[in-house]
């Protein structure tokens, strides 16, 4: 059918171009890793060689997890990323599907306003937040970051999410409301499902944004005990000194726990459970 | 009894005024067919009667209760949908017992009722199959499976044979026939092919732009059109009009039906074929007769070939009358 893309030439040329993206984009990643296991002097001598019997080193590991309370931070990160993640997909969803199924009056008005948030940084407001967040005493608390991030993350789950949800066949819904399901039960179990490649879309374009912040946490949650990883590695980085072999452990240790949500999260974008529901 | 009754119901959605004034009773254990060409409202007339859309002004009266405000599920009706709308996440007996579920029945009730319901679809072997696992024709009958095992009143049809291929159309549409000769239920069904319409129904309404045309039994409507646009849209293939130029017989526009006309050394109409179709039993000749194209159906096989000049005649009482509005002169 498609001539081009059974060219053998065309084939090689396409995963040629796609490798070489792979290795540029993973480049970081591994230098990052294999420094994590040298010595301080092995780094800078040959930052790109990897560790040998003489080089290898753990004094990186160690450190982290001596100083600071590394799995506390762990902890924060992933309760602020999940719990924000969870509010951004509720919500968002609930507000998409109210968007998209029910007819009001300002409905597009309600989804333009909705949308407008795209735009707007929300670090713009930084100082009204803080303000906000001391006047509630939210400060120093995770609810902060969660409460930041559901709002910033919300804009274009609504706008990703309604689009999605309009596809939905409206025969679906029609048949759930004859056969007496309620317009939760609808929502939940029968749109819910067929939006998950989206939702997983949202899902991972809010997450590592939200994993790897740094301002949000200095500035709403800087306590010791709410600080989050990205913020707990900062203290490795002096302005005159920094300890690279710790700074190098933490960021390797931070990447795994994207890496295994970014997993689940793909898997579902790449599932599709619509086939079979309507023709 | 009637099962249904709808009393001068209307639509609008904003400005559009898409049903008007529609009234018709549907009596207990008939075949209504709603038939109309695409965006006459008969989808709406239905989903208005399903209660999936408010009617602007009007009563629908179901089994003698007044259905206006309650909700679909309380109306007692099951609706078979045409893109079927089977539940993904739920095998095939999932998707036949969510409802009774939702209405508390018993589960030895519900168990009885999706074993004779998978009788008599040939269900049975694909119960616990996904809606993903199954062909067109079975995941239609898993729709009417769910629609059986409410054992409503009242059975809505939204076009359901669209989505399949011709031959399975032809077997599902006999299956529908049997299944409603079966379960004696009242149905109603909405179709823009007049084929399945003629075929199912026991009385069938004709719609066009959110008015009622005419209503009744398949062979009345044939015999007996209102005015011109029940004429035209019923019988296939569909009536010649000829304008009152090329025959002098007090009315605005003559219609022939093409099986009506037969070849006639003396027929008043000369024609110029245009275009042959020999579907073996029978032979559809398309000619043309002074700038009209008008269709001719000959019984049997004839050799006729496009260029060739005709004469064919009609028998007079055979001809339908209609005036400038397209009203029938009778």
């Amino acid at each position: 059918m498609n001539k081009a893309r059974h060219n053998p030439l065309n084939t090689a040329a396409m995963h040629g171009a796609l490798i070489l993206y792979t290795l540029i984009a993973l480049f970081p990643v591994f230098v990052i890793l294999i420094n994590s296991f040298k010595s301080r002097r092995a780094i800078f001598r040959e930052p790109l060689a990897l560790p040998n019997a003489d080089s290898f080193s753990m004094i990186g590991y160690e450190t982290v997890m001596k100083q600071g309370d590394f799995f506390l931070y762990f902890q924060n990160s992933m309760i602020v990323t999940v719990a924000s993640l969870f509010f951004i997909l509720l919500f968002g969803a609930m507000a998409a599907y109210a968007l998209s199924e029910y007819q009001f009056k300002g409905n597009l008005l309600m989804g333009l306003y909705l949308a407008l948030g795209i735009m707007i940084p929300i670090r713009i407001g930084t100082v009204a937040i803080l303000e906000m967040m001391v006047a509630t005493g939210l400060v120093n608390t995770l609810w902060a970051l969660i409460l930041v991030y559901t709002a910033q993350g919300l804009p274009l789950a609504v706008f990703i999410l309604s689009e999605f949800m309009r596809q939905v066949s409206d025969d679906l819904k029609n048949a759930g409301r004859i056969d007496g399901l309620s317009e939760y039960t609808i929502f939940f179990r029968l749109v819910l499902p067929l939006v998950r490649p989206a939702m997983a879309t949202v899902a991972v374009f809010n997450m590592i944004p939200i994993w790897n912040d740094l301002w949000f946490p200095l500035i709403l949650a800087p306590a010791e005990e709410t600080k989050t990883l990205t913020l707990g590695s900062q203290v490795f980085i002096g302005q005159f000194v920094t300890d690279w072999n710790a700074v190098l452990s933490a960021l390797s240790m931070a990447i795994l726990p994207v890496l295994v949500l970014y997993v689940i999260f793909s898997r579902q974008l790449i599932r599709g459970i619509t086939s079979g529901a309507v023709k | 009894m009637t099962a249904l009754t709808l009393t001068n119901v209307n639509k609008s959605f904003g400005e559009v005024h898409v049903l008007k004034d529609i009234s018709l009773e549907v009596e207990e254990g008939e075949f209504v067919v709603f038939v109309g060409p695409s965006g006459c409202g008969k989808s709406t007339l239905l989903r208005v009667i399903a209660g999936l859309e408010d009617a602007s002004s009007g009563e629908i009266n179901i089994d003698g209760q007044t259905v206006n405000l309650v909700p679909p599920s309380k109306r007692g009706i099951a609706m078979v949908f045409q893109s079927y709308a089977l539940y993904p996440h739920l095998n095939v007996r999932g998707n036949m017992t969510l409802a009774l579920k939702q209405e508390k029945q018993p589960k030895a009730v519900i168990e009885e009722r999706v074993a004779s319901a998978s009788r008599m679809l040939n269900l049975e072997e694909y119960l616990d199959r996904y809606p993903s696992e199954l062909s067109g024709g079975q995941r239609q009958r898993v729709a009417i499976g769910r629609a059986i095992v409410r054992e409503p009143k009242l059975f809505l049809f939204d076009e359901p044979l669209s989505n399949l291929d011709a031959a399975l159309r032809m077997n599902t549409r006999i299956e529908i026939a049997n299944l409603h000769r079966a379960l004696d239920a009242s149905m109603i069904y909405v179709t823009h092919d007049q084929t399945e319409a003629m075929t199912l129904a026991d009385k069938i309404v004709v719609l066009r732009d959110g008015r009622v045309e005419q209503i009744g039994s398949p062979m009345e409507l044939y015999n007996n059109p209102a005015n011109q646009f029940v004429a035209g849209f019923l019988g296939s293939p569909s009536m010649n009009f000829l304008p009152e130029s090329l025959l002098d017989q007090g009315s605005d526009t003559l219609g022939i039906r093409p099986e009506d006309l037969f070849l006639s050394d003396d027929g008043p109409l000369s024609a110029q074929v245009s275009h042959v179709e020999k579907l073996g039993g029978d032979t559809n000749v398309i000619a043309t007769v002074q700038n009209h194209s008008v269709t001719a159906r000959l019984f049997g096989q004839h050799a006729i070939s496009e260029g060739q000049d005709l004469r064919l005649g009609f028998a007079p009482e055979k001809a339908y009358r209609f005036n400038a509005d397209g009203q029938r002169l009778r």
